[in-house]
């Protein structure tokens, strides 16, 4: 039961940084119906900007300015360079986003080289907030939920509850009439960019310290937001929250589970083989859940894919 | 104008023919490991401890044959197996007789094979393998070959030497296994199974578990089941980025007690464990540098910190590769007879400049050698790492690891 809490917890600030990465994602994504590969690259720079101010000014002043940094340079990107692509149709546009995340890539371990890179958590947070049993809850966790919590609400707010909300959502459906009725699209793009991109940047800033600041950091959590995205459905923040949530519990769940598929085979009477190198299903009896934890986001969105192609939130299909 | 140009090219010529004159009389080692790519920042450590090594041991000390320097020739293998072949070919074809690999058992195999057959199909010129890192132990036995030398400690003598550590501790009850899912993790952890039952069966194997390798984003739910599992020690072969993730989680969901690695240290991993990592992360390695094994020593590694003041000697083995071999060469009185060579190599033991003897096994190949358990903390430390406070001290030490541990090479002998 202990344990069952605690994974809990670890899921959902997993999940909340994954929703902070994909909220951006989502709505630059159903505005440009192009996938931004770069995306993670800009949450990779967030940690590499708040590591290297942090090094001068500490944690609290890079957790305010590397994100706006990495929201001028998504904004500036888009501006003059995907606008430009944009014309030439959404393969060129593909190729563009592809080839700045390689690009973010080797510019990164051009300045701060290939090692990891020690940014560390602000010492104010270096203590555990409370104990489940015998593991401790980090502060700089809880703080991290508050983030992201915080950060869901206020694009709530903006997106449902105000004038540049409704004209933002009203671009990402008919951007066509939006335009006729005298709005500045491009500048609405642009400036949905800018903001999806610093978001990536405070997710980078906060989740550098706890998973590593290093050159392969975008590769690794790269494919993992468009299928959060999918899964939630295009455009909807409430979508990508709920899919954020699901993946996060779900890897988590799956890493910290001692089930072994032996037990199924078992249970269906089969006996353990003696020589397990000599059995056909060695593969399976040796199996646990921990070892297929990752692929299973994947499967969930095949499978979401198949029976709700627009998603679990969205109006609209692929 | 032209005839500065003129007079410039004269200028180049002539230097360039007094410097391959100058270059004809040096002994070359060709240096196969990845300078490039994600594994970069380990090769080109190597490199330039390879580099001071030769110049500072050898070189400056009179060289080898009476007067021949020796000279390390680098060749990028992007850690990959196809690469490190067509590396090893244009060395051949060189002129080159030593090479020296370190970085992944698989391609220290594939090197090794490539040049067995190389050897059988050219005895005019023959070459050696000098592995200083590759710790795969099936490389000095099922596959050894007579031309391949083994510097470090294969897996196995290094989980002996853990294990014995482990052993000793009366306090050890429950022991965690977790590394990465390939062929290394998977042999680290079945030897630690071995070692552990052989040596203290009343110590319970709570947890042998393998995560993907490189695939894992967050490491907390397996720290948790290690705490859940009331774990005394953990044992882990990982390295790079999955390293850092493990440790770092484990340690901040509270464990407190020793976490036994084969690569927990240096090329960052060492600034950014920093002060979370204190009296925790142990490492199982040779050639300890803290308390320095004497003044020579000290003096060794304040001046290659002077000269490569981003580097650290995070592979002390090195230098032994570059004494031994410059030993070997001037006994055989030749370095194109790679077999005489060879043969000079074999069973020789030497005075290692970090303290302790290097005997190189006859039947195997594998280096003997004193294999410590050090800590990382920044207490009692002359020499840190990565330009932090924090560095590796030595703890405990087996002095002539492995020395009667068994082989199942057989060697074919030219």
């Amino acid at each position: 039961m202990d344990l069952f809490l605690v994974n809990l917890i670890d899921g959902l600030v997993y999940g909340l940084l994954l929703f902070m990465l994909s909220a951006g994602l989502t709505l630059i994504f159903s505005m440009m119906g192009v996938l931004n590969f770069a995306h993670a690259s800009f949450y990779m720079l967030g940690a590499y900007f708040a590591y290297q101010i942090s090094t001068y000014l500490g944690f609290w002043t890079g957790l305010l300015i590397a994100p706006l940094i990495v929201g001028v340079a998504g904004a500036g990107i888009e501006r003059y360079g995907l606008r430009r692509v944009h014309q030439f149709g959404h393969v060129p546009e593909l190729i563009f986003t592809f080839g700045l995340a390689l690009l973010i890539e080797e510019v990164v371990q051009f300045f701060w080289g290939k090692s990891q890179k020690a940014y560390d958590t602000p010492e104010i947070l270096q203590f555990a907030l409370f104990s489940i049993g015998n593991n401790s809850i980090a502060a700089y966790k809880v703080f991290m939920i508050f983030v992201s919590i915080a950060i869901f609400l206020a694009l709530l707010y903006v997106l449902t509850r105000t004038r540049v909300g409704m004209i933002i959502q009203a671009a990402l459906s008919y951007p066509k009439t939006v335009e006729a009725l005298g709005h500045n699209v491009p500048m609405v793009f642009m400036g949905v960019f800018g903001v999806g991109t610093a978001l990536a940047g405070v997710a980078g800033v906060i989740a550098g310290p706890v998973l590593g600041t290093f050159p392969g950091m975008a590769f690794v959590l790269g494919s993992i937001v468009f299928v959060t995205i999918v899964i939630g459905g295009l455009g909807s923040l409430w979508g990508a929250l709920l899919a954020s949530l699901l993946i996060g519990w779900m890897t988590t769940f799956a890493a910290a589970s001692s089930f072994q598929f032996a037990d199924i085979l078992l249970f269906l009477g089969m006996e353990r083989p003696a020589d397990m190198a000599a059995s056909k299903l060695r593969d399976l009896w040796t199996l646990t859940m921990p070892q297929i934890g990752p692929i299973l986001p994947y499967m969930l969105m095949v499978f979401i894919l198949v029976v709700r192609p627009h998603g679990l939130m969205g109006k609209r299909g692929l | 104008m032209r005839i500065k140009t003129l007079f410039g090219l004269t200028t180049a010529l002539a230097i360039g023919i007094s410097a391959s004159a100058a270059f004809a009389e040096n002994i070359k080692i060709a240096f196969i490991d990845p300078l490039s790519g994600p594994f970069a920042a380990v090769g080109a450590s190597g490199l330039a401890q390879y580099e001071f090594a030769i110049d500072q041991l050898v070189n400056q000390q009179g060289g080898v044959l009476g007067g021949k320097n020796l000279e390390i020739v680098s060749f990028d293998n992007k850690m990959s197996g196809k690469e490190s072949l067509i590396q090893l070919q244009v060395a051949i074809d060189q002129g080159i007789r030593f090479i020296a690999q370190g970085n992944s058992s698989g391609i220290a195999h594939a090197i090794s094979d490539a040049i067995n057959k190389h050897n059988k199909r050219n005895p005019d010129n023959r070459v050696l393998f000098m592995n200083y890192s590759a710790v795969d132990p099936a490389l000095t036995n099922d596959k050894c070959t007579f031309w391949h030398f083994r510097f470090d400690a294969n897996a196995d003598i290094k989980m002996d030497v853990m294990t014995d550590v482990m052993a000793a501790n009366a306090a050890l009850e429950r022991v965690y296994i977790i590394g990465q899912d390939y062929s290394f993790g998977k042999a680290v952890a079945a030897a630690a199974v071995r070692d552990l039952e052989a040596k203290r069966p009343d110590v319970e194997i709570v947890g042998n578990e393998l995560h993907p390798l490189g695939k894992v984003k967050d490491f907390t739910p397996y720290a948790r089941k290690i705490i859940a599992s009331g774990a005394d020690a953990v044992i882990t072969g990982n390295f790079g980025a999955d390293m850092v993730g493990l440790g770092r989680a484990i340690i901040g969901a509270g464990f407190e007690g020793p976490i036994y690695t084969y690569y927990g240290a240096a090329t960052g991993i060492t600034r950014t464990f920093g002060e979370a990592g204190k009296d925790t992360i142990r490492l199982v390695q040779e050639g300890g540098v803290n308390p320095p094994a004497s003044d020579r020593a000290a003096d060794y590694i304040t001046a290659f910190k002077a000269k490569y003041p981003e580097q650290d000697i995070a592979q002390a083995r090195i230098t032994n590769v570059v004494e031994m071999l410059a030993k070997a060469i001037d006994a055989a009185g030749t370095a194109d007879d790679v077999v005489k060579v060879a043969l000079a190599l074999e069973g020789m033991e030497h005075d290692s400049l970090w303290g302790g003897k290097i005997f190189m096994r006859p039947q195997d190949h594998q280096a003997i050698q004193d294999v410590h358990i050090t800590v990382h903390t920044d207490e009692g430390i002359q020499f840190p790492l990565d330009n932090s406070p924090f560095g590796l001290l030595t703890e405990s030490t087996v002095e002539m690891a492995g020395m009667d541990s068994a082989t199942t090479c057989q060697m074919q002998r030219p």
